[in-house]
């Protein structure tokens, strides 16, 4: 039988430091095995295709009307807090490319992976859990169902996939309403606006946040996953998980940021 | 009841020296058991003795620390995942809290293993042996409800349903009818009856309540400090002196 790592009633090992510092070390191994088992199943048939576009409606489809409004009210007040500080050199032409520098290399994919960390995270943290405290999941193997892959391979595949897709389209919502406060305040046309916008664009902005936007989806999914797959000891247990799910991934999605914008810039 | 066939040399579920313990706490303790082609067993105990924990194992969704169990000719603790998955095709697991997926309708509920594990299968063949194995729970009506509009009685129901869809070998009931009143508790052990007939199966039943151990149970073992303590008829296990067996009917008769 192969090493169940999801099983709450595997022995954990001897204290052998103290039991908090054994408890942390215990827990990034037991994360470390459930990515790792993640790859190993993500690759072998059964395809659960059904579940992967369902998934992926309700990561991206669902999350829509929150990017919008969010993105728009970045855009413009972005715009509007920035504009004092060009306003003093006479540089409000230079807006839209420092906006659109702005809204591409960092404020859209961090908006969005925090909006998607508080709202798909914690839905997949407290859904996962609620089925692991009500057995469903016990359900589901003993059905000769795998529901690692059923419910935790295809959830992330969806958020790994759907969250660069969320990103892209908070730029443009983004954009579209940083263009509305300069069109309003400087008389900028719409062709010149987004003219200046690509200009200031190069390859390695869009593909660095294609990159990075793909890990924090990965990272949104697979912790998301991880806590609520995990969670034990009830209702109490299944509010944690969510909490957990979501104060991680945010966590995660911070340092993965600064490490990756450390690297991308060492080849502008 | 009536004289069932019980093939008393074919042993599909065998059992030897089980343990299991989490942390300090030694739940079973040497469990030695035997359950028998088209058998119904019923396993009674006190709460937390450890009856669940036996069915898990069972199952393999518990590992244990020791011993052997054999299902069906296969030791469980050995199956590497896919021998495992073909394994409980033939084992079906109806939980306490009949675990029915909750954001899935009656019907999806049942068509789920069903789909998973025969991805051949056309609609029109899903759709009839959904509403085959619900007839046989008497639950037609209730095919496009919410598991959260169910009774107790009918998510137990519809629980043992979408274990029958898989048409098993072996069941495993983990308390059929713990939470459900005395009308109800006499249509599942009904039902728990009319399945091993119709299904031809062998049976486990975890129960603490001594009316569905007499109405469903072939035999009664009595789990007591880790291990089975007494096996028999249900006449033959109370007629024990044991004080902890004699404490245990008079608690459920007397109460």
């Amino acid at each position: 039988m192969d090493p169940n790592i999801d099983n709450p009633e595997s022995p954990k090992p001897k204290y052998v430091v103290s039991k908090r510092l054994d408890s942390m070390f215990y827990s990034i191994y037991h994360a470390y095995q459930f990515i790792l088992r993640f790859f190993r199943e993500v690759f072998v048939p059964p395809y659960e295709f059904k579940e992967i576009i369902h998934q992926c409606y309700e990561v991206g489809y669902k999350s829509l009307p929150l990017i919008s409004l969010t993105g728009f009210i970045t855009g413009i007040v972005f715009t509007n807090q920035s504009r004092p500080s060009l306003a003093n050199f006479g540089a409000t032409s230079w807006l839209p490319s420092l906006i659109s520098i702005a809204i591409v290399r960092a404020l859209a994919p961090l908006v969005t992976a925090l909006i998607a960390a508080g709202k798909v995270g914690s839905n997949m943290g407290a859904e996962l859990g609620s089925m692991k405290v009500t057995e469903q999941i016990d359900a589901m193997e003993v059905s000769a169902t795998n529901p690692f892959k059923y419910l935790v391979v295809s959830r992330i595949i969806a958020t790994t996939f759907m969250i660069p897709v969320l990103v892209m389209y908070t730029a443009f919502v983004a954009l579209f309403g940083a263009f509305l406060s300069v069109h309003s305040n400087e008389q900028t046309s719409f062709a010149m606006f987004f003219s200046q916008v690509f200009d200031s664009l190069s390859f390695l902005d869009i593909f660095s946040t294609t990159f990075k936007s793909t890990v924090f989806g990965f990272t949104i999914g697979a912790v998301g996953c991880y806590h609520g797959y995990n969670s034990s000891k009830g209702t109490e247990g299944v509010g944690r998980a969510a909490n957990s799910a979501v104060v991680a991934a945010m966590f995660l999605i911070f340092v993965e940021e600064i490490i990756i914008v450390q690297i991308v810039n060492a080849f502008r | 009841m009536q004289q069932k066939a019980i093939d008393r040399n074919n042993a599909v579920i065998a059992i030897k020296d089980l343990k299991k313990s989490f942390g300090e706490l030694h739940v079973l303790r040497g469990v030695d058991l035997e359950v028998y082609q088209g058998e119904n067993l019923v396993v009674l105990g006190r709460s937390g003795t450890g009856k669940s924990v036996l069915i898990k194992i069972i199952s393999g969704l518990l590992y244990p620390d020791a011993g052997e169990v054999n299902v069906l000719g296969r030791e469980v603790e050995t199956l590497n995942s896919k021998d495992l998955m073909e394994l409980r095709l033939k084992v079906g697991f109806s939980f306490q809290n009949s675990a029915l997926y909750d954001s899935m309708t009656v019907r999806k509920n049942l068509e789920f293993p069903l789909v998973r594990n025969s991805r051949n299968l056309r609609r029109k063949e899903i759709n009839v042996q959904v509403e085959r194995v619900l007839e046989a729970v008497g639950l037609s009506q209730t095919i496009e409800q919410m598991p959260s509009e169910l009774s107790g009685g009918q998510r137990k129901r519809i629980g043992i349903a979408r274990t029958l869809i898989l048409k098993p070998e072996i069941m495993l009931y983990d308390e059929p009818t713990a939470g459900l009143d005395p009308i109800t508790c006499i249509e599942i052990n009904n039902l728990i009856n009319e399945v091993q007939e119709k299904y031809n199966t062998t049976s486990i039943i975890i129960t603490h309540d001594l009316t569905c151990a007499k109405q469903t149970g072939d035999r009664i073992a009595m789990l007591l400090d880790g291990q089975f303590a007494i096996q028999g008829t249900f006449d033959d296990v109370f007629a024990s002196p044991d004080e902890r067996v004699q404490s245990f009917y008079n608690y459920n008769f007397t109460k």
